[in-house]
């Protein structure tokens, strides 16, 4: 039960080109900023898009194929779609729309409530059983069509952002029950999200994709320790400079120069977390051997810590405490040095 | 856009929040242009009907409703009424599907020709009629020499020329719905292997019922009040192409009470009609 995919979809202004293989039992992560492409390649496996050119396998069974003409439709590809926001049938039970897709693979009545109850079951809601989905919570709606895209057992499983609809606490609780039932599934898993906590937590491998092309692939350990665009970087919560290396000299595409702690040579990224950037009044004396002249363009709190945005010789994003916010006397305008030590970068080849 | 109903609204499931409008705010004048003429247009709409019940000889009402011709006529408008219903909801709701949900070139030509019918005199549209199934008619003189199927001048006729007044109403009542309901449904459920058919009679069809009621009803009480089409293309004989409208022309000329009677009968079944209207469907703002 696996997936293997060779999507090209063009439309006015966008472009889709990315290649996919997903084993069975396997679940990936889809991530992307806005627009990337990532609900076209979900809507185009399902086989509600189009492919412009391309072929699709599941379980080597050929479901889309341009060079040949072949398509088959939606319902007969067994595939299980969780929408953003669901889609439970409003005039159904929760019950029946869970039977859905068993009555439609030609089970009977009975047999399909049977198993539909045994579902809901194994998503704890039993006792919502008769209920439409209007009087369901978001969390438990969400549950509702988990169940429904599994009962009819597909072999590739696509989750539409599953958590984005719930508030923080429900999203916490469905998302370590979604972790259970993914684990139980056998088939493939391609799920579509742009929270990277979400990816790190439900998938084994990650695949990021911007303006329609892929731009990395790995593990999600991987992906967080060595970003290679920005706005992974930005997602992981590191900065990310590009640059060509000479030993432990990097000098930086904006004209900038930072030592690093690992030795390299040629194109490199570097990378190091805002928690490791020191600000100063004054100039600096002393052991931190990068400094650059900086001025605040903003400050916003983040939980227990302030991200102040920095501009200057390169974009910096530094996370100081409001203790130390209120010693810097820091406001939008102000000229500031930032340090980052060298032990503190992280350098890979680009 | 041509031909809508925009008085009706159809509230699919989800659409259940509240009541959205404009509600005017108490402290604004009204000019007194605006109201002289509502004012006026309230009379010329209501008095008629006033004067329809204030000459009712409602001491003889049951006599005169005994009669046989005003039972017969009733008898038939209400099944020809509903049979021309049946057969606009069997054409007129795959029709209206196609009109919202397929893409095919000329699809705007095609609702264009299907309201025609609405602003078309049901006299032309009964004329038309005979053209197309009368016994010389392009199709009629087959239906005619193959099967020996005569349709004018028959209670079949009949159903087909209100048929042919009323279904625009249904199809653009159900068009309008199935545009309002999130197609994404039908994307669902054919993610969890419902083919094409079962989608539309379990999902979509469901979520379209209240639309398809309105439009039921639309369509019937247009097919009960047809007399044009009728006249022209099934004729007047009592007992099987005389309907209500066509019996009231008719005893007017030479039983006036009669005539208010049949007239009071069908303005009741139109405000019963109204009223289920505006309890479940209707929009009130």
């Amino acid at each position: 039960m696996s997936v293997d995919a060779r999507l090209r979809v063009e439309r006015p202004g966008f472009a889709l080109d990315l290649d996919l293989h997903i084993e069975a039992g396997q679940v990936v992560a889809l991530l992307g900023p806005n627009g990337a492409g990532k609900t076209t390649t979900l809507r185009t496996l399902a086989g509600l898009n189009a492919l412009s050119s391309g072929r699709i396998a599941i379980d080597d069974a050929v479901v889309e194929d341009t060079s040949t003409g072949r398509r088959i439709p939606t319902e007969r590809r067994g595939i299980g779609l969780l929408f953003q926001d669901y889609l439970l049938f409003p005039h159904l039970s929760a019950l029946d729309n869970v039977a859905f897709g068993l009555r439609c693979q030609g089970r009977s009545k009975a047999e399909a409530r049977t198993a539909a109850a045994a579902w809901l079951e194994r998503v704890g809601l039993s006792e919502h059983a008769a209920a439409r989905p209007a009087a369901l919570s978001g969390g438990q709606a969400q549950r509702v069509a988990l169940a429904r895209a599994l009962a009819p057992s597909p072999r590739l499983l696509l989750l539409d952002e599953p958590l984005a609809a719930l508030d923080a606490h429900t999203r916490l609780d469905i998302r370590t029950r979604l972790r259970h039932h993914l684990a139980d599934f056998t088939g493939a898993t391609l799920l579509v999200t742009h929270d990277p906590l979400d990816a790190m937590i439900l998938a084994d491998r990650l695949i990021v994709i911007e303006h329609g092309q892929l731009v990395q692939a790995g593990t999600p350990g991987e992906i967080a320790r060595h970003p290679r665009t920005e706005y992974i970087a930005r997602l992981v919560g590191l900065n990310l400079y590009r640059g060509t290396a000479t030993d432990h000299r990097v000098r930086l595409t904006q004209g900038a120069d930072i030592t690093t702690v690992d030795s390299h040579q040629g194109p490199v990224f570097v990378a190091f977390r805002p928690t490791a950037v020191a600000l100063y009044r004054t100039r600096p004396d002393g052991t931190p051997r990068n400094q650059w002249p900086v001025t605040v363009a903003g400050i916003e709190r983040r939980g227990d810590h302030v991200r102040i945005d920095l501009t200057g010789p390169l974009p910096i994003a530094a996370d100081i405490t409001p203790a130390a916010l209120a010693e810097l006397d820091l406001a939008p305008g102000t000229e500031v040095w930032a340090t980052v030590k060298a032990t503190e970068t992280s350098t890979y080849p680009a | 856009m041509p031909g809508r109903t925009p008085s009706l609204r159809p509230r699919t499931g989800r659409a259940e929040g509240p009541r959205r409008g404009p509600s005017p705010t108490a402290t604004r004048r009204v000019p007194l242009a605006l109201l002289l003429p509502a004012l006026l247009g309230v009379v010329f709409l209501t008095l008629p009907l006033i004067g329809l019940l204030v000459r009712t000889p409602w001491s003889d009402l049951t006599a005169q409703l005994r009669g046989t011709q005003v039972l017969q006529a009733l008898r038939l408008s209400l099944i020809t009424a509903s049979l021309a219903t049946a057969l606009s909801l069997v054409l007129g709701v795959p029709l209206a599907w196609l009109l919202a949900r397929a893409r095919f070139p000329g699809r705007r030509l095609l609702r264009a020709l299907i309201t025609v019918p609405l602003v078309l005199p049901p006299v032309v549209g009964g004329v038309a009629l005979l053209l197309a199934l009368g016994r010389r008619g392009i199709l009629g003189q087959y239906l005619d020499s193959w099967f020996g199927i005569t349709l004018p001048f028959t209670t079949a006729g009949v159903v087909l020329a209100e048929a042919f007044v009323a279904m625009p109403f249904l199809v653009l009542s159900v068009e309008g719905a199935l545009r309002a309901a999130d197609p994404r449904f039908e994307d669902a459920a054919a993610t969890l292997g419902a083919s094409g058919w079962t989608t539309f009679r379990r999902v979509t069809l469901p979520l379209i019922a209240p639309g398809v009621a309105a439009g039921a009803v639309l369509a019937w009480a247009r097919a009960l009040g047809e007399f044009g089409a009728t006249i022209t293309f099934a004729g007047n004989f009592p007992g099987t192409t005389q309907t209500m409208p066509l019996a009231v022309y008719l005893a007017l000329q030479d039983d006036p009470q009669a005539a208010i009677v049949l007239s009071l009968i069908l303005l009741a079944v139109s405000i019963t009609v109204l009223a289920a209207l505006r309890e479940r469907w209707m929009t009130t703002a």
